[in-house]
């Protein structure tokens, strides 16, 4: 679905707004809307949620062999995925631009700044390393989405543990959850990325913004920071020119907004695990806010199944059994042959039915239903029994012409998916033959 | 007109052997959650993609009243959370709550309940994923709200006839719990008080 286009006075109101230092929301230029953070069952799954914006994180592993060029480390491999259900602009086909700016920044933000310890991901050297994949998914899209998958994918990497590995000489023994506890990551230090959106050529900033500012900024800067304020990555774009200054002072911004995030990190991470090991209650269940009227929780609910037996021998005792199914096929010609009957035609009225010589199935009208594909060559007549009486339909737009049974079927034109019910065209007065279709 | 739906299945404590006796794994459900579509909703619950997604098409095409709302797509978009058993039911269960959070007219109500057939013939309800590994067949069934009858199936197994009514027959007696835990859910959501 396109996008719908803001309107000319929301960008302007917007705008008079930011002049005037307020935000729709209500919050400050430097404040971050309330993030979130919630932990499945599984390690490495969690959700964040900043203000409505919501990214799905999941971290898994695999043991594959190395690249050739890095025999000793392991590899990483991160992929953003902007979901349907996220905005209705977001179709799969289109959005690459996007799609593509955001993954190579989260590549660039978590990979080139070492986060994660590579080396430490290695098995046997040369043969077997671990592949570690982030998969993250954005569910709801309230601006900021850059922000929140780094918090994601941080988070997860954090939360996650891979199976434990022993090696002795030559043989590798991997250790299944129940056997030993699973191993945490071994992560250096937590970039995280804080957007600056800037109007009016540089004038105004703003700090994480909202969908509808962000359809009105001017240009974005990214500043991915850790909490030891090192900066990870920083990008511009939009065409905004800035001063160094602003550089600057935007890049202690970041330093000190990271310090926030990274302590709301630590205490979610450190919540999660003291439930975990106290053995409470764990998982998106248990996060769902009690309170809310729009969310409801029922405990285990035992079935009576008792009567479940006799139920169904009433029902076998009172079916009847299943109609003997004879297939006798009908070899027309070589590559043509015809099983059973087709439906009669119950267009038009019946009382003027004449008997038609054979090949002449009755309807004008193929309904072709999504996703499935029309076979080729399959023509069904009523032909089974010359008495039958074959209706066709009263239609003045078809052209009925009988054709001889000796010549080859045309082949029909196999239609594949199509969204909605249509019409097949049948205006040509040069249509020889109504085929039935059937819908396998 | 976008309604989706994000569904997660598990429960929070250690997976602990279900006991003997069925019983169904505790629910939560949250609505509206999303604000970009129309609808949303989350449900939690105790190649192959393509007919997954074709089963839950034809189940809601049987209730949706399409007639109401011509030349509209209703486009109806799954993420899977996290997957502990009885995935389809619990996406069948995710769709039925997103369209009414969506408001779309329907004729019924409609849930999923998955049955597992273990090698000795018993007959488990809601399976966790070790269950449903070990089963020799896995029914799951769509049912509608109104007489409970039965609006898709899908089944991966040997199993005989009898034990085919059998499940359905337990899947209906499940399926009144569900259907309540819908109407309290939504009870709590629009009631005055």
């Amino acid at each position: 679905m396109k996008e719908t286009p803001l309107s000319n006075c929301e960008r302007r109101f917007l705008l008079r707004a930011i002049e005037e230092r307020k935000r729709l929301d209500g919050r400050q230029t430097y404040d971050y809307r309330n993030i979130k953070i919630s932990f499945g069952t599984d390690y490495g799954c969690c959700i964040v949620e900043l203000g409505k914006t919501r990214v799905l994180g999941q971290v898994s592993c695999e043991l594959v062999s190395p690249k050739l060029n890095r025999a000793t480390e392991g590899i990483l491999f991160f992929n953003l995925e902007l979901s349907q259900m996220a905005a209705p602009a977001f179709e799969p086909g289109r959005q690459s631009d996007l799609l593509v700016k955001l993954n190579r920044l989260l590549e660039r933000c978590l990979r080139n700044s070492k986060c994660i310890d590579t080396e430490s991901l290695c098995v046997v050297a040369g043969e077997k390393v671990w592949q570690i994949r982030v998969d993250l998914h954005l569910l709801n899209h309230d601006g900021n989405i850059i922000d929140a998958a780094s918090i994601a994918a941080i988070v997860a990497l954090c939360h996650f543990r891979r199976p434990d590995v022993s090696v002795q000489g030559d043989e590798v023994t991997l250790y299944t959850p129940e056997e030993r506890d699973p191993v945490p990551l071994s992560i250096h230090h937590m970039p995280i990325c804080v957007s600056f959106a800037f109007f009016q050529q540089g004038t105004f900033l703003l700090v994480d913004p909202s969908e509808r500012e962000e359809r009105v900024m001017d240009g974005l800067l990214v500043i991915a920071v850790n909490k030891h304020r090192e900066i990870c990555t920083i990008q511009s774009s939009g065409g905004i020119m800035l001063l160094n200054e602003q550089v600057l002072r935007c890049s202690k911004i970041a330093g000190v907004k990271v310090a926030e995030i990274t302590e709301l990190i630590q205490k979610a991470l450190e919540n999660d695990q003291k439930v975990r090991k106290e053995g409470g209650k764990f998982g998106f269940a248990e996060s769902i806010a009690k309170q809310r009227i729009t969310a409801f929780k029922m405990e285990e609910a035992p079935v009576d199944t008792s009567d479940v037996e006799e139920k169904a021998e009433e029902i076998l005792a009172e079916a009847e059994p299943p109609p003997d199914v004879v297939s006798k096929p009908v070899l027309w010609t070589p590559g043509t042959a015809q099983i059973g009957e087709g439906v009669e035609n119950s267009w038009g009225d019946l009382e003027d039915s004449e008997k038609e010589d054979e090949d002449e199935g009755g309807s004008d009208e193929a309904i072709i239903f999504k996703g499935v594909r029309m076979d080729v060559g399959m023509e069904v007549s009523n032909t089974g029994s010359q008495e039958a009486p074959i209706v066709l339909s009263d239609s003045e737009e078809e052209e009925t012409i009988i054709l001889e049974p000796d010549k080859n079927p045309k082949k029909i034109r196999t239609q594949t998916i199509s969204a909605k019910q249509e019409k097949a065209p049948s205006k040509t007065a040069a249509k020889k033959r109504k085929k039935k279709r059937t819908a396998n | 007109m976008q309604s989706d739906a994000k569904i997660r299945t598990e429960y929070g404590t250690d997976s602990s052997p279900q006991s003997p006796g069925c019983s169904l794994r505790h629910f939560a459900c949250e609505q509206n959650l999303l604000s970009r579509p129309d609808g949303s909703a989350s449900f939690l619950q105790g190649v192959a993609e393509k007919s997954r997604e074709r089963l839950i098409r034809n189940t809601c095409e049987a209730v949706v009243l399409g007639a109401l709302h011509p030349r509209t797509s209703i486009t109806i978009v799954l993420q899977v959370i996290s997957d502990a058993g009885s995935l389809m039911a619990c996406c069948l269960n995710a769709t039925c709550m997103a369209l009414v959070d969506a408001g779309v007219p329907m004729q019924a109500l409609f849930c999923g309940v998955t049955c597992a057939l273990d090698s000795d013939g018993t007959l488990v309800l809601d399976p966790t994923a070790k269950q449903e590994k070990e089963a020799r067949a896995v029914l799951t069934f769509a049912l509608d709200s109104v007489d409970q009858k039965l609006l898709m199936s899908t089944t991966k197994g040997l199993y005989s006839n009898a034990e085919l009514q059998q499940c359905l027959a337990a899947a209906q007696a499940a399926s009144q719990h569900v259907f309540r835990f819908y109407r309290e859910s939504l009870q709590r959501r629009y009631s005055k008080s």
